[in-house]
C-alpha cells in the first residue's frame, strides 16, 4: 500500500469534515453524526461479509460489546473515554475472535453462520437486559460531562469530526484490504474456499483475521453510539436492528468495495429521514423502503450503488478496468 | 424443590406448547428440505397469519380454531404468490440472496404491520382460554391440549400429502433430483411455489392454535423465528419427523428452563442448545447431510 492509495480516504475526510464544518443545522448535524456511526458499523460488516463472503446476522454482539464496554468502565470504575474506547473495540474484536473461532472451527458457513451470528447476538441481548453489571433493563447512562477526555463536546461538530476521522481510518484499512496479502487470501476463500486451502491459504487464520477485524470495527461504531446518545440497553446494544442496518447499508452500497458502507449508510439514512418526512412520522415506514430496497438491490443490482457509479463511468470509458484503477489511484 | 405435580404440569405444558413450535417448524424443514432455503421470513409470515386470524375473530366473530378453515387456504396462496413471484426471481438461485430476500421480505412484512397497526398487543378473549382438563391429579390447560392434537393431527396431514398424492410425489422428488424431476415433466418452479405455500399454511394453523393463549403484535414472529430454526436444527434441517421430535423436546426445555429459572433465562437455554447443536452437530438428530 502506498501513499497514493489514502488519497481518496484522505479525500472523503475532508469533504465530510467540510460538511460537518458549513454550518449545518442541529437536526442535520446529528444525522451526520448517526449516518457515521452506521457507516462504520457497516464498514466491520463489509469486511467480513464483503471481503469475505460470510453474512453476519448478528454485528450486534460486537456493536453492543463495545457500547456496554466503556460505558461501564467510565461510569464504574472512572476510566476516561479513550481509554474506554480502546478497550471497547478491543473486547469488542475479542469477542468476534471468540465467536468466529468456534464457528469457524465447525465449518459454518452460509445460512448456518449467519443464523449462529444471530443467536450469539440474541444471547448477549438476553444476558445482558438481566445483568446487574449492563444495568439490566434500566440500561446504563452516561453524566453529561463535557471535555476532550470524555469524548463530550459542547460544540457537536467535533464530536462529528472525530466519528469522520474514524471514519476515514476505516476506509484506509479497507484500502489496506483491497491492497494487501490478507485481503487477497479472503477474497480468494470468498471465490473458492476448497481451492484456495489447496493452494495454501490458512483457511482458517484468514477468516478468523477477517472477523475479529470486522467486529473491532463495529465494535467503534458501538463506542461512538454510547458516547453520542450517552445511554445504552439490551435493546440498543445487542438487538437485531443495528446488526440489519450493518448488513444493508454494506450490501445497498456495494459488497466488497471501499465506499460501499459509507456510500450505502448514508444513501439508506438520508432516504429513511425523506421517507419519514413524507409519511408524516408513521412508525416503520423507512424500514419498510429498506426492507423493499434490500430486495431490489439482491434481485437487480448484486454490486450494490458502488458498481452502479461503475457501470456509467464504464460506458462513458471504452477502456473499463484499467481506465477506473488509474482514476481511483490518481 | 418444587413438588413432583408442579413439575410434572409444567413439563405437559412444555410438550403442549412444544407441538405448535413443531407445526411452524415443520413448515420451515419443509421448505428447506425441498428448496434448501433458510427461510427467514417464517416468523413474519407467521405474525401476518395471527394478524389474520385476530382481524377475523374482532371483525367476524369468527372463532379462532373455526379460522383456520380460512387462514390456512389464504396464508396458502400468500406463500404460493411469495415464492412464485417475489423470492424465486430475485434471488437467482443463490443461497446467500435467499437468505437475503427474505430477510428483506421479513422487514417489509414486520414494518408493514407496525405502519398499519402500530406496536400494541392484540389478544382475543375466548371462553375457554382459562378452561382445564383434568387429567388424574394433573390440571392442563384446553387451548394446549387442542394444540397438541390439531398439530399432531396437521403432521399427518402434511405427511399424508407427501406420501399420498401426486403433488407429494411431485415434492419428493424435486427434493430428491432437482434435474431428474424437471427432466420427467415436473414444473421445478411450480412445486418450489407449492412447497413455500404448504409451510406457510402449516403457520395459518399455528397461529389459530396460538392466538387464543398468546398476543400479537408486528414482531411476535420475531420470537418465534429463532425457536423454529432451533428445532430445525436440532432435528435435522429438512427432517419432518426431526421437526415433531425437536419441537415436542424444546417445548419441555422451555417449560423446564422457565421453572427453574425464570422466563427471559428460559429462552437462554433455547438459545445455548441451538449454538451447542450448530457447533457440535450440524446435521442434528435425524439429518442425514449437511
Amino acid at each position: 500500500m502506498s501513499a497514493r492509495d489514502l488519497l481518496l480516504p484522505l479525500i472523503a475526510v475532508l469533504v465530510l469534515a467540510g460538511l460537518a464544518f458549513s454550518g449545518l443545522s442541529g437536526t442535520l448535524l446529528n444525522l451526520l453524526i448517526f449516518m457515521m456511526i452506521i457507516s462504520l458499523a457497516a464498514q466491520g460488516w463489509n469486511i467480513l461479509g464483503g471481503f469475505g463472503g460470510l453474512s453476519s446476522f448478528g454485528h450486534a454482539a460486537f456493536f453492543g460489546t463495545g457500547a456496554y464496554t466503556t460505558l461501564i468502565l467510565q461510569t464504574s470504575l472512572g476510566v476516561n473515554a479513550w481509554a474506554g474506547l480502546v478497550a471497547g473495540v478491543l473486547l469488542g474484536a475479542a469477542v468476534g475472535a471468540g465467536i468466529g473461532f468456534l464457528s469457524f472451527r465447525s465449518g459454518l458457513k452460509g445460512s448456518y453462520f449467519a443464523l449462529i451470528t444471530l443467536a450469539f447476538a440474541e444471547v448477549l441481548r438476553i444476558a445482558s437486559n438481566s445483568a446487574p453489571i449492563t444495568g439490566g433493563a434500566a440500561g446504563i447512562l452516561l453524566p453529561l460531562d463535557y471535555g476532550f477526555l470524555n469524548l463530550q463536546f459542547d460544540d457537536r461538530r467535533w464530536f462529528a469530526l472525530i466519528a469522520i476521522l474514524f471514519v476515514g481510518a476505516a476506509l484506509a484499512l479497507t484500502r489496506w484490504l483491497e491492497r494487501s496479502r490478507f485481503g487477497a487470501y479472503l477474497i480468494a476463500i470468498r471465490e473458492n474456499e476448497q481451492a484456495a486451502q489447496a493452494l495454501g491459504v490458512d483457511v482458517f487464520r484468514v477468516k478468523l483475521g477477517a472477523i475479529t477485524l470486522s467486529a473491532g470495527c463495529t465494535a467503534l461504531a458501538g463506542v461512538l453510539y454510547a458516547q453520542n446518545y450517552l445511554f445504552v440497553d439490551a435493546h440498543v446494544a445487542y438487538g437485531p436492528w443495528i446488526s440489519i442496518e450493518a448488513l444493508f447499508a454494506a450490501i445497498v452500497g456495494g459488497l466488497g468495495t471501499m465506499f460501499g458502507p459509507l456510500v450505502g449508510a448514508v444513501a439508506l439514512l438520508g432516504l429513511g429521514e425523506i421517507t419519514k418526512m413524507v409519511s408524516g412520522g408513521v412508525p416503520g415506514v423507512d424500514l419498510l423502503v429498506f426492507g423493499a430496497i434490500l430486495i431490489l438491490t439482491v434481485a437487480f443490482v448484486p454490486g450494490g450503488l458502488m458498481s452502479l457509479r461503475q457501470r456509467l463511468t464504464g460506458r462513458r470509458r471504452p477502456r473499463g478496468e484499467t481506465a477506473l484503477r488509474s482514476e481511483e489511484g490518481a | 424443590m418444587y413438588s413432583p405435580l408442579i413439575v410434572a404440569e409444567a413439563l405437559l405444558n412444555g410438550l403442549m406448547l412444544g407441538a405448535v413450535y413443531a407445526l411452524i417448524a415443520l413448515g420451515l424443514t419443509l421448505i428447506y428440505g425441498v428448496l434448501h432455503i433458510v427461510n427467514f421470513a417464517h416468523g413474519a409470515l407467521l405474525t401476518v397469519a395471527m394478524f389474520g386470524v385476530w382481524l377475523l375473530a374482532e371483525h367476524l366473530g369468527v372463532d379462532p380454531y373455526l379460522s383456520i378453515l380460512i387462514m390456512a387456504p389464504a396464508m396458502f396462496g400468500l406463500g404460493y404468490a411469495a415464492q412464485r413471484f417475489v423470492i424465486g426471481p430475485a434471488s437467482h438461485g443463490s443461497d446467500n440472496s435467499i437468505l437475503l430476500v427474505t430477510l428483506g421480505l421479513s422487514i417489509i412484512i414486520e414494518n408493514g404491520l407496525l405502519a398499519g397497526f402500530r406496536s400494541d398487543t392484540r389478544t382475543i378473549d375466548t371462553d375457554y382460554a382459562f378452561q382445564v382438563v383434568e387429567l388424574g391429579p394433573l390440571l392442563l390447560s384446553f387451548p394446549r391440549v387442542v394444540g397438541l392434537f390439531v398439530a399432531l393431527l396437521s403432521a399427518l396431514v402434511l405427511w399424508a400429502i407427501l406420501e399420498r398424492t401426486d403433488v407429494g410425489r411431485a415434492i419428493r422428488a424435486v427434493a430428491k433430483e432437482k434435474l431428474g424431476a424437471a427432466l420427467v415433466g415436473i414444473e421445478v418452479s411450480h412445486v418450489y411455489a407449492v412447497t413455500f405455500a404448504l409451510g406457510c399454511a402449516c403457520l395459518a394453523v399455528a397461529a389459530a392454535l396460538l392466538m387464543p393463549v398468546f398476543y400479537v403484535s408486528p414482531t411476535t414472529g420475531r420470537a418465534f423465528v429463532l425457536v423454529a430454526f432451533t428445532i430445525v436444527v436440532l432435528g435435522g434441517m429438512g427432517s419432518i419427523v426431526g421437526a415433531l421430535v425437536g419441537g415436542l423436546l424444546i417445548g419441555v426445555v422451555e417449560a423446564a428452563c422457565s421453572l427453574f429459572f425464570g422466563d427471559s433465562l428460559g429462552q437462554i437455554g433455547i438459545f445455548v442448545i441451538f449454538i451447542l447443536v450448530l457447533l457440535f452437530r450440524p446435521t442434528g438428530l435425524f439429518g442425514a447431510r449437511q
